[in-house]
């Protein structure tokens, strides 16, 4: 029997690459079948998508281009999807857990009568077919769902899978653009973030160094922002910091922000509150600096330390470099 | 102008949130059970608008247990007209697919402008329900909003996307979805509930929506349940001037740096 094909979405970014979470949607597909990437940009911004899709799994690649697709917000995604999942039936269907990603796996899922598993952390396949993963309740429960019947429409959790695909050279299929309903909301403007940051993105980071309420001011934020550099890591923060306007929102970790699941998750200043565990406590080791001892995040940490983070993180950022000439 | 907020009541995250082993549902008893905050701050953007504009109507639609009818009580005191509740023993771990029928059909029974939701639910954090409305009801959606406004005859705002953040209008009928970046819902005074109390709530069967769960569509099912080790404290030192030098010995020794 032929492989089954799994729908994959590969949002572009405003410079022509694909997205970071293409990778692990690519990986999390090649796991359960065929990997079918999908390319929805405005002209000439597919080519080079379609290469990079290729290297990380996709042996075959949709490719629509058109104006609308920077005006038009969502329809013109799910235009394209409608009709490959017309095309193709795919077993499954695979997009990245995030605000574009829910709204595509939404209007697909009512359009073709698809069950949606949302915010997965992995997948499986078994005798009756695709087995989804979840992280429940702030990762203190782990469930299994699957579809009765029909595609499954996966919205997968970024930084969440880490098998990775075999690059192809893959078959590039040009398709059109159908009529889109009058009703859909437009965009009327992009303003690009001004701070493209070096630093490794916070949910794939194997180490993230995390900010809270404790570092007092943006001045003091810019401590958290030195050891992250110190280490390579990515940059998380408490909603406290970030409702201080000590750090953007898109770095927030937690019950409302980014659930991430790094190899060193390092707490500066922050309390513990459940929901900012919510998002890190299943990190493999856990350090905290906080002058509380009796804070929460304590109760978790592997290694806690009792201190004023303005005079342990300077030191511990000295010694490093000291080690490393 | 008739908006309709999506709220929704949801397991205290300040408690210890379980789920049954066997069934997989939601433990009532483990949990308070509260208005999800970001459903608040939903029903605060559409009361907030209803103050400032001539005409505009605030209705509270849920879907959830008969606990849900206390807290439409207390949400109808931050000043909507009237709340809608859908309530039937069939919806007892009902998927999104049903859930966004179920809803679909009320908002379509009672007739609105403009659909306000949170954006994702603190309990399932699925975060497509709002959009699947939007489908099933013919309306644009304009999801994951940071700010909102509202005229006669359409909304806009801001949301956050890879490499920037985008504007995006949609004409009424629509639904949008915010998050908590909007502000935070007001407190009820002792007039609004009272003022509460006498407001209508109406209460709906899925036989008076006209909708079966039985149906033969596919739904999401849930296979296995397993609870998560908790994590457990490890070592904790007070800092006597030379933490900073232990933290990075324990960093080498464990090779995490
Ligand atoms: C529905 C809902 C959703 C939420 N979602 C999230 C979420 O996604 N993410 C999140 O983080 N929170 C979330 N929260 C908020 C959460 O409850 C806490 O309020 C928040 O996490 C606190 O942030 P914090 O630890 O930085 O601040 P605080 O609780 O104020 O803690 C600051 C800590 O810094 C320590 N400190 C101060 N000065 C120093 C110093 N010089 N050196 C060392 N330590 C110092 C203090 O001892 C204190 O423990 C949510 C809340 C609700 C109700
Ligand atoms: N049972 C429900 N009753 C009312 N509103 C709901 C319900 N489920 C979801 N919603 C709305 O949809 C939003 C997103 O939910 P979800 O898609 O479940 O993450 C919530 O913030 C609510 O506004």
């Amino acid at each position: 029997m032929a492989q089954q094909k799994i729908l994959t979405y590969l949002p572009v970014l405003p410079s022509g690459e694909l997205m970071g979470s293409a990778a692990e949607l690519l990986g999390a597909a090649a796991q359960l079948g065929s990997p079918v990437g999908v390319i929805v940009t405005t002209p000439g911004m597919a080519e080079a998508a379609a290469e990079s899709a290729g290297e990380l799994g996709a042996a075959t690649v949709r490719v629509a281009e058109h104006e609308a697709v920077g005006t038009t917000l969502t329809e013109p995604t799910v235009d394209v999807f409608t009709t490959a999942w017309e095309d193709l039936r795919p077993e499954a269907v695979l997009v990245p857990n995030d605000i574009d990603g829910r709204d595509l796996a939404a209007r697909l899922s009512v359009r073709t009568h698809s069950a949606i598993a949302a915010d997965v952390v992995g997948v499986h396949r078994d005798e009756e077919g695709i087995v989804a993963h979840h992280s429940v309740y702030g990762s203190t429960f782990t469930t299994e769902s699957a579809t009765t019947h029909g595609t499954l429409i996966i919205t997968l959790r970024e930084g969440a899978v880490d098998y990775r695909g075999q690059p192809v050279t893959p078959e590039i299929h040009r398709v059109e653009l159908g009529e889109l309903p009058p009703q859909a909301a437009s965009i009327t403007e992009f303003s690009a973030s001004v701070e493209a940051s070096t630093r490794p993105d916070l949910r794939g980071a194997p180490t993230v160094v995390a900010g809270g309420r404790g570092l007092g001011s943006a001045e003091g934020f810019a401590l958290a922002e030195q050891l992250a550099d110190a280490l390579g890591a990515g940059l998380g923060a408490s909603r406290a910091a970030v409702d201080a306007g000590y750090a953007p929102h898109s770095l927030q970790v937690g019950q409302t922000g980014v659930t991430v699941a790094p190899d060193l998750y390092i707490a500066l200043g922050i309390s513990g509150a459940v929901q900012h565990l919510a998002g890190m406590q299943t990190a493999k080791t856990v350090v905290a600096i906080n002058k509380d001892p009796e804070a929460p995040i304590f109760d978790i940490a592997d290694l806690g330390i009792v201190g004023d983070v303005f005079e342990v993180v300077p030191q511990l950022i000295e010694t490093l470099k000291a080690q490393r000439p | 102008m008739r908006i309709a907020v999506l709220v929704k009541e949801v397991p205290d995250s300040y408690g210890a949130r379980r789920l049954n082993l066997t069934t997989g549902l939601a433990e009532r008893e483990a949990s308070d059970r509260v208005l999800d905050e970001i459903t608040s701050r939903a029903v605060e953007a559409a009361v907030s608008h209803a103050e400032s504009a001539e005409g505009v109507e605030v209705v509270l639609v849920t879907m959830g247990p008969e606990s849900a009818e206390s807290m439409l009580r207390k949400t109808l005191a931050m000043g909507a007209d009237s709340a809608h509740h859908v309530l039937d023993p069939g919806l007892l771990g009902a998927d999104m697919t049903l859930s966004a029928e179920v809803l679909a059909a009320v908002l379509q029974r009672i007739g609105c402008d403009l659909v306000i939701s949170g954006d994702v639910s603190s309990d399932g954090t699925g975060g497509v329900i709002p959009t699947m409305i939007a489908e099933r009801i013919g309306a644009a959606h304009a999801t994951s909003l940071d700010s909102l406004t509202i005229t006669d005859s359409s909304v806009t705002g801001n949301r956050e996307t890879y490499g920037g953040t985008v504007t995006v209008e949609a004409q009424l009928p629509a639904v949008v979805s915010v998050t908590e970046r909007l502000p935070d819902a007001r407190f009820p005074g002792f007039k609004g509930i009272m003022a509460a109390k006498k407001k209508p709530l109406e209460t709906y069967t899925l036989a008076d929506l006209g909708i079966d769960p039985a149906a033969d569509v596919p739904r999401s099912i849930l296979l296995s349940v397993t609870e998560a080790p908790a994590r457990t404290a490890g070592e904790k030192i007070h800092d006597e001037g030379d933490a900073g030098k232990r933290l990075a010995e324990y960093l080498i020794d464990k090779k995490l740096v």
